[in-house]
């Protein structure tokens, strides 16, 4: 396996959508390309970092002045 | 936040088609528990999309009033959420073009870029390296870093990996085909990856001790 075939391959491993056979191979080209390995575990820490850290949040005081105002509205018929 | 799609099994309902079947009967507090639900994530949207808090303000009040209105409309062949995420996609776009009349905003045309297509920067990143920044310094190096990506690109991670919704959904929900979606999800996730190195890569004994001040 190259390295770009097991680039292309990448998000079905780190989503878990590959066959036992495919990961098998993948492991394979993973324990002799230091670059691969790499590039798979820094994408995984990447999502999880994203996954566990608020971006654009909504300040409470915002939430609930925007929630007044639109239910406001709908109970007015909109 | 990755189980708004999964909590439900594939075969029973989603909990939201309840509720929405009890505005559609005129209960307005239903309604209530849909927005308080789903805020958040239509609000980041927006702001994934019009880069700006007031706009993101106003598409995320016109997005769920024009849920409402449109209530009606809702087959049911898509998850509420879903169906919901492509109205402030659209809100959200149409603001966008007011704004910046002339400049077409599109999340479908493919964008021609080769950054991060072959990762370059190979270089392994710290242990926990978000650690070597405090909580605002990290908040700020995420949204920087995500903000530089093409529209479609952001949309496709946001929906997909930070909100946990499948493709077939995320598909549905942007409007784009499941290969369109899985190639935009492969170069954003290479992408973020690419830039988040500049900051956590593993620095050199010297420089680290450089960086301590």
């Amino acid at each position: 396996m190259t390295c770009s075939e097991f680039l292309a391959m990448l998000d079905d491993l780190i989503d878990d959508e590959v066959t036992t056979r495919m990961r098998a191979d993948l492991e394979d080209h993973l324990h002799g390309c230091e670059h691969c390995e790499v590039t798979l575990n820094t994408t995984r820490k990447t999502i999880q970092i994203y996954r566990s850290h608020e971006i654009y949040e909504m300040p409470a005081s915002l939430r609930e002045r925007l929630h007044t105002a639109i239910m406001k509205r709908c109970k007015k018929g909109c | 936040m990755a189980t708004i799609q999964s909590i439900a099994g594939e075969n029973e309902p989603h909990p939201d088609v309840a509720l929405v079947e009890r505005v559609r009967g005129g209960d307005v507090s239903a309604f209530d528990t849909l927005v308080r639900k789903y805020e958040r994530q239509v609000f980041r949207i927006a702001q994934h999309i019009t880069q700006n808090r007031e706009d993101a303000e106003d598409v995320m009040q016109d997005a769920f009033l024009k849920a409402y209105e449109k209530l009606d409309q809702f087959q049911g062949n898509s998850k509420f959420y879903t169906w919901l995420v492509r109205i402030a996609v659209n809100e959200s776009l149409m603001r966008l073009r007011r704004r910046r009349t002339g400049k077409m905003v599109s999340i479908d045309e493919d964008v021609e870029t080769d950054e991060g297509s072959v990762p370059r920067d190979l270089a392994d990143w710290a242990p926990d390296p978000e650690q070597n920044y405090t909580q605002a310094e990290l908040g700020e190096i995420l949204e920087k870093t995500i903000k530089g990506l093409p529209l479609g690109f952001k949309l496709v991670f946001e929906l997909r990996d930070r909100q946990g919704m499948s493709t077939e959904e995320t598909a549905k929900a942007l409007n784009l085909s499941i290969p369109a979606v899985k190639s935009r999800l492969l170069r954003a996730r290479l992408q973020l990856r690419e830039r988040l190195s500049r900051y956590f890569k593993r620095k050199p004994a010297s420089a680290a001790v450089g960086a301590e001040k």
